[in-house]
């Protein structure tokens, strides 16, 4: 006895503890800064909740990556990269907390691969497009084997230009391989060049490719558009490049700026934007709190109203189920959006179900003639088959969904999920250890009136 | 049991409701939203006061946008639905919809979506509801595994997942009405309300199975009682419990819809129609459905 008065101590202090974790590592509260959290200690400024798009405004974007020039077996790697790129090119930029994630093609996504982007705080698409698409796609090109034909268009001044594009074909050199360029100014001219130092695979390609092409010419093009066509005059074995194109010194600054921050190694195109205002997030970040605590308010009113005592020590050990999954969001960590939070606020149901499926199992009991302690433990053990198949459907629908969905579906889910499985603890440990160190109560008639419950026969 | 003596009344009150909500969906059809088939919302406020509708047409046909669609939200605002635009027709359409500034704005959200996206979105949303029927269903063939008399199990497992449809059913048939006379639209909280349905309403049905099959097993022993009143009996025992656990949900869900976001009211309602309607068959359907089953399999014989 004194023992499960002891643990139902323990639990409410570290419930406590954890509450307390909660609170004080959340930097903004009511829109008003935490004076508690300015001086805490780094473990609690590292831990607030962090908010998806919808909920602190930002933007989201999908960019589709033209893989095709890229060998099947290396897709992954150039994904990778890209990513990669981009994420340095977002950073450079100072957004806070971006996230840049694949998305692999194949038979569950049925697309392409995919570049998702999401850029908190930044309400600005434009600007947003802008500091993306600005990373430079830097591509070697040979030129095409003779008797390739040549594409002219008539300009409207009547000269013929020739489409140079058309005269050369892609290598496998791209600035995927750049390790790092400089600007240099040329020793005779003074005009200014770009020189390019290549990584180790980088160098082996470009050896190989100034090897075969002695005598020719090799295109540097720059997002599509040759910028210098250099004459290869002998192999070149060191990774060393120099673009000679007609720069001014700003525009020669600006481009090794660029290819420094990283050229892309694939093509992207934009599929799909979307922005959420600032202020369309705050409205629903309270909403989403109004909703729970008043959720809250109204099922530990009808715990208590209907339980009595076991109702009260019901909403005690659903007040540490919330706080702990408050902590687990901010330490997994969870991202959170408003289906997330809808998804938080229907756990909270689920589970007090399990706490109800006990409390009616031991009513049951209490009325068959068990004493309380019987009827308690009896109930425990009749009630967890229900409670275990009543979740494993819930568990089985988010796991599925976290699997396909979306990231707005994925934070539904994933709240919905862990909720159901602490929900599950919460229900039968800790009431459990609750209900049990209410037996110092007795078996009086006091008692049973507490155990026993407003409706019913 | 009151229920169970009258539960033609109850299956016909269900067929009804099922009835009622399919024609709907044939007569109104579903409202697909731009997260499926693509295109682009914007949502923007007026910084003082917003321009008539009718001054707004001229400007935002100029644009060539093809059809676009202009509602009214709040005092200030507008949602203005198009097909999806980018970075330089968004600019263009804020520029129409300020009447190049003469009425400042602020544009509270943007969301456009290409078509290979929703295609996308589609085939995964499809793929879901595939998977998770099936894993349902294997659950629910696993949570009745043990045969028992004198309905075999696979019955139990089929009028469960009767009572599953018609607990999509009607909600659905809600969402459509709601979808024809508010313009509420089909998105992915959608789908993910019908497959929530799923997993809530499988395991009220499946709580009260469980407590038929257990009595079946105590009274096997004893003198054999009549089938009809061992499952009004059961019924006696766990409505109560079964309504009250429902309640609980329903209560959170309520609140979520009267004060939750915005973005989350439709899919709140919908998941409050799933749980009543989810808590509602597995008393008024699910049972009577088991009973009228028995005494089918009885005339055969």
């Amino acid at each position: 006895m004194i023992k499960k008065i002891v643990l139902s101590i323990v639990i409410l202090v570290l419930g406590t503890g954890v509450a307390f974790f909660v609170y004080k590592s959340e930097p903004k509260l009511n829109n008003q800064l935490n004076k508690n959290s300015a001086t805490a200690s780094s473990f609690f400024k590292n831990h607030p909740f962090r908010l998806g798009l919808d909920l602190s405004g930002g933007t989201h974007l999908i960019y589709k990556a033209d893989t095709s020039a890229v060998p099947a077996g290396q897709v992954g790697d150039s994904m990778d990269a890209l990513r990669d790129v981009i994420e340095r090119r977002v950073n450079l930029f100072g957004v806070s907390e971006p996230v840049v994630q694949v998305q692999h093609g194949g038979f569950v996504s049925g697309a392409g691969e995919q570049l998702i982007i999401d850029l908190p705080g930044v309400t600005d698409v434009k600007q947003a497009i802008t500091m993306i698409g600005q990373t430079p796609l830097l591509e070697f090109k040979t030129e095409a084997p003779a008797g390739t034909p040549q594409k002219a268009t008539v300009g409207k001044d009547g000269k013929v230009v020739l489409d140079v594009g058309g005269q050369y074909v892609a290598t496998e050199l791209t600035g995927r391989y750049l390790q790092k360029a400089t600007l240099q100014f040329d020793a005779n001219t003074r005009a200014p060049t770009v020189s390019l130092q290549f990584d180790d695979t980088g160098t082996k390609l470009f050896a190989e490719i100034t090897k075969a092409n002695v005598g020719k010419t090799v295109a540097i093009f720059l997002d599509g558009a040759p910028i210098s066509t250099p004459v290869v005059r002998e192999e070149i074995p060191n990774g060393q490049a120099v673009i000679s194109g007609s720069f001014t010194p700003t525009e020669a600054k600006t481009l090794v700026g660029r290819l420094n921050s990283g050229a892309l190694p694939v093509p992207i195109t934009l599929l799909s934007t979307q922005t959420i205002g600032a202020i369309l997030g705050d409205n629903a970040v309270n909403a989403g709190v109004k909703a729970t605590v008043i959720g809250f308010l109204l099922v530990a009113l009808f715990l208590i109203l209907l339980y009595r005592l076991p109702g009260l020590v019901a909403v005690v050990s659903l007040s540490i189920f919330i706080v702990i999954i408050l902590a687990l969001f901010k330490l997994m960590p969870v991202t959170l959006t408003a289906a997330g939070i809808a998804g938080f606020i229907i756990s909270i149901g689920v589970a007090v179900d399990a706490n109800v499926l006990i409390f009616e199992r031991i009513k049951e009991e209490l009325r068959s003639g068990q004493n309380i302690k019987d009827a308690v433990r009896l109930g425990f053990s009749r009630a967890w088959f229900s409670i275990r198949d009543s979740n494993i459907s819930n568990f089985i629908t988010a796991v599925i969904l976290f699997w396909f969905g979306t990231s707005l579906i994925k934070g539904f889910a994933l709240t919905l999920g862990t909720g159901v499985i602490v929900s599950m603890f919460s229900a039968i440990v800790i009431t459990r250890v609750f209900l049990g160190a209410l037996g110092f109560l007795g078996e009086g008639k006091v008692a049973r009136f507490l155990f026993s419950s407003g409706i019913g026969k | 049991m009151f229920i169970i003596n009258h539960k033609k009344i109850f299956i016909g009150i269900s067929i009804s409701l099922v009835v009622l909500s399919l024609a709907s969906l044939a007569v109104f059809g579903l409202k697909i939203g731009i997260d499926f088939k693509g295109g682009a919302l914007t949502e923007v406020s007026y910084k003082v006061e917003r321009p008539a509708q009718a001054t707004l047409e001229k400007p935002l046909a100029d644009l060539n946008f093809g059809a676009i669609m202009l509602q009214p939200t709040g005092t200030l605002g507008y949602i203005v639905k198009s097909r999806d635009l980018n970075d330089a027709e968004h600019t263009s359409l804020l520029g129409a919809l300020s009447e190049n500034n003469a009425a400042p704005l602020t544009e509270l959200s943007f969301n456009s979506v290409g078509p290979s996206v929703g295609k996308e979105l589609t085939r995964k949303a499809i793929l879901a509801v595939i998977l998770i029927s099936l894993a349902i269903i294997c659950f629910i063939a696993f949570a009745f595994r043990k045969v028992s008399k004198p309905i075999s199990s696979w019955r139990y497992g089929i009028i469960a997942i009767v009572t599953l449809l018609h607990d999509v059913a009607i909600p659905v048939g809600i969402f459509v009405v709601l979808s024809h006379f508010y313009g509420a639209e089909v998105d992915s909280l959608f789908v993910v309300a019908v497959l929530t349905i799923l997993g809530l309403s499988v395991s009220d049905t499946i709580v009260i199975f469980d407590r038929i099959r257990e009595n079946l097993r105590n009274q096997a022993s004893v003198a054999k009682q009549n089938f009809s009143e061992i499952v009004g009996k059961s019924l006696s025992q766990s409505f109560v419990r079964s309504i009250c656990t429902s309640l609980t949900v329903i209560l959170v869900l309520l609140s979520l819809y009267f004060f939750g976001p915005e973005s989350t009211k439709y899919f709140a309602l919908m998941l409050t129609a799933g749980m009543f309607f989810g808590t509602y068959s597995s008393i008024f359907l699910a049972s009577p459905l088991l009973v009228w089953v028995e005494e089918w399999q009885k005339k055969q014989k």
